[in-house]
């Protein structure tokens, strides 16, 4: 890091050591499956009435994450955790709820109030094929975001930057001048990730930065990750589905369904003790390496659509321990002794031991 | 003999610059009921290999040599009329996606009689009963609703259910499952594959299972190959090569897996990514990553540069490697060593 270029004021205190970085409070999204207003009039009954529709996306989320620690959400798909992701980065507005960045509200701000958020929160995405300009050579993304940041910076404090970021992920400096299409897919994912950290953010959203990349190369970008967390005191928020990297990767784990967390517990924790009947069954399909053939647990049915949330719990269609009360109440997350929160009454009830 | 033999296969594609080899020197075989899987990159040729079996590869791609002799028929240079025999009824496929493998304007039911008509002379509601049948044994709920429905009516997990009771329609000898499950997610892909596992068992059927996951070939299959850029580089017992590889691309393979590091380490990486198949590099294809080109005093095994390592066998297994062959040889004469 070139110290005279890059020495942003960091408005952090040390009493503020002890405030989460972020706090997500209560979020909800919906998307409206109904159209505009005219495809939403309908005739019931002889009369005309209006109805909509909507994809519970994320249903009530509760999450803070404290500096410097690598905060995985996993599930399967649709539960939900690319949306937190996406609304998060304020690239979705939340239906309801807050979060805060820092301990400010950060979802209500104008667009001209984010950017200073903006430059300090950054994101990685799924598909490097889709997220890298096909137009802009790796030298003109890599300048993008510095120059929209900082503004008032020379053109040779933009190419030091530039410089310095891409030897520290491990790029030739001659790719600058080549585009994305000339790359792997492993190479793209690290100039995408150069990308995110050429205006030396403190919290990454990486939304499934692995998935799509092979076995060796998944390594490598890991790797990377995590070489970059201790050399800069990055702050993750990680969305995958890949348990095995969750272990190696994560500090703490969210296990979301259905647009609800349903358990959060440090990694150890987890993998020690699954408790919610979901992150059971999650973990026993997890095809392992070892000889025996492991018995995993089968779930009645399959994940029910966000559309119509059953009612209660919303795991209670599918779970082997469930009773009246998780059909009509909807569980809290609460806390046990260890750190893990779980929203489950039979766990909560004891049942389950 | 066994059910199917594959021999020195080559395939490659016709570009105006000239071939591509996708495929070179692939050989192994497959015995009645048994389960192998083909384990690679992407990239690695896997797919095309599966492919080739039933000559589905697209122009420009052709097979260039070698044989593939299933139930002591010859399938290269096979006419497509009498392949069709063969291919959909002796030897059927699953392919990874199970959107686009089913005709969205049919439903379930026209599209599995549709199969039995094409291979069978049979009346449309004998059909529909074998039909019905096959839906049973995948385990899908209300099966005789099913017959009625459209594809885009059913998840992911119950469309790749589907598809595998069209793979079972005509009792196939062989079914090739291109990597089936890595559409969908983990607790669906556990009921796949315990599913596809079961049936296999019961009907005795052969199954060559291509994926990218270790741990679903180390639960699936008795045997594996392993590709690299075209190639295969190992293969043997499923077992032995997991708990004990012997080709370093295998060996780097495994220990990459998160699994096998204790957490919050850093991960064992196989430097560089895999060479393109037009550009491969000179002797093994695998030796400007692999960590064991230089023997342990130092030296270099010119080999690996400019030499196509042959097979050897260790154990059970079959390595194409420089580095376990001078080793074996070296076991082999340890008389000789310890005199000099």
């Amino acid at each position: 890091m070139t110290a005279t270029a890059t020495a942003p004021v960091r408005e952090t205190a040390a009493p503020e050591a002890i405030r989460p970085l972020l706090e997500i409070r209560g979020l909800e999204k919906r998307f409206s499956l109904s159209g505009d207003f005219l495809e939403q009039l309908k005739f019931k009954g002889g009369k005309l009435v209006r109805e909509q529709e909507y994809v519970h996306a994320i249903n009530g989320v509760d999450l803070e994450i404290q500096r410097g620690e690598a905060l995985c959400v996993v599930g399967e798909s649709g539960c939900g955790k690319s949306t937190v992701a996406r609304t998060v980065m304020g690239l979705l507005h939340p239906s309801a709820g807050e979060i805060r960045y820092d301990g400010t509200r950060i979802d209500d701000l104008s667009t001209r109030a984010l950017m200073p958020y903006r430059r300090r929160m950054q994101m990685i995405f799924q598909n490097p094929y889709a997220s890298l300009n096909p137009r802009m050579t790796i030298q003109q993304t890599l300048e993008e975001p510095i120059r929209l940041h900082h503004p008032d910076w020379s053109q040779q404090q933009v190419r030091d930057q530039v410089a310095e970021v891409m030897a520290s992920v491990g790029i030739a400096p001659d790719w600058g001048k080549r585009y994305g299409h000339e790359f792997s897919g492993g190479q793209r994912q690290r100039i995408a990730i150069a990308r995110a950290l050429a205006v030396d953010p403190e919290f990454i959203v990486a939304d499934e930065p692995i998935s799509a990349l092979d076995v060796s190369i998944q390594a490598q970008v890991l790797n990377l990750l995590m070489d970059a967390q201790r050399d800069r005191h990055l702050t993750y928020l990680f969305i995958t589905h890949d348990l095995a990297v969750v272990e190696h990767f994560g500090t703490r784990v969210a296990v979301m369904y259905l647009g609800r967390v349903c358990e959060v517990a440090p990694t150890a924790t987890l993998f020690a003790t699954p408790r919610h009947p979901y992150t059971q069954a999650l973990m026993s399909a997890i095809p392992r390496l070892e000889d025996d053939r492991p018995q995993h647990i089968r779930l009645e049915g399959e994940v029910p659509t966000p559309v119509n949330l059953p009612s209660g719990c919303v795991f209670h269609a599918r779970c082997p321990h469930a009773n009246a009360r998780c059909r009509e109440e909807v569980p809290a997350l609460i806390a046990s002794d260890d750190g893990a929160r779980v929203a489950c009454h039979a766990v909560e009830e004891g049942r389950l031991d | 003999m066994s059910l199917l033999e594959v021999n020195h296969l080559d395939v490659r594609f016709a570009l105006r610059r000239g071939d591509v080899k996708a495929l070179r020197d692939v050989c192994f075989s497959l015995d009645r009921g048994e389960r192998l899987g083909i384990v690679g990159e992407s990239g690695a040729g896997k797919s095309v290999a599966a492919f080739s079996l039933l000559n589905l590869i697209a122009k420009p791609g052709y097979i260039a040599g070698g044989s593939i002799r299933f139930d002591g028929q010859e399938l290269t240079g096979m006419s497509d009329r009498a392949l069709r025999k063969i291919r959909g009824h002796r030897i059927s496929m699953i392919f990874q996606d199970p959107m686009m493998t089913l005709n969205p304007v049919l439903t379930i039911g026209e599209q599995m009689v549709e199969c039995l008509k094409a291979h069978r002379r049979i009346a449309s509601r004998e059909a529909r009963a074998i039909a019905l049948r096959k839906l049973e044994q995948v385990q899908i709920p209300s099966p005789e609703a099913r017959l009625d429905q459209y594809p885009h009516e059913l998840s992911g997990g119950m469309r790749q259910r589907v598809i595998i009771a069209i793979a079972l329609l005509l009792d196939p000898d062989i079914i090739i499952a291109d990597e089936p499950t890595t559409a969908l997610d983990v607790t669906i892909q556990a009921e796949i594959m315990a599913l596809l596992l079961e049936l296999c068992e019961k009907h005795n059927v052969g199954l060559i299972l291509i994926t990218h996951d270790l741990g679903v070939v180390s639960q699936v299959t008795q045997r594996m190959l392993v590709m690299y850029a075209g190639r295969v580089i190992e293969q043997g017992p499923t077992r032995e090569i997991i708990n004990d590889p012997q080709h370093p691309y295998t060996q780097g393979l495994m220990n990459a897996l998160p699994q096998m590091a204790t957490p919050g380490s850093r991960l064992n990486q196989i430097p560089g990514s895999m060479p393109s198949l037009d550009n491969l590099p000179s002797g093994c294809a695998f030796h400007p990553r692999c960590g064991f080109t230089q023997r342990v005093d130092g030296s270099e095994r010119s080999a690996c540069r400019s030499q196509v390592p042959e097979f050897v066998t260790s154990g059970n297994c079959r390595v194409a490697c420089h580095m376990v062959a001078e080793m074996l040889e070296r076991e082999r004469i340890p008389a000789e060593e310890t005199a000099r």
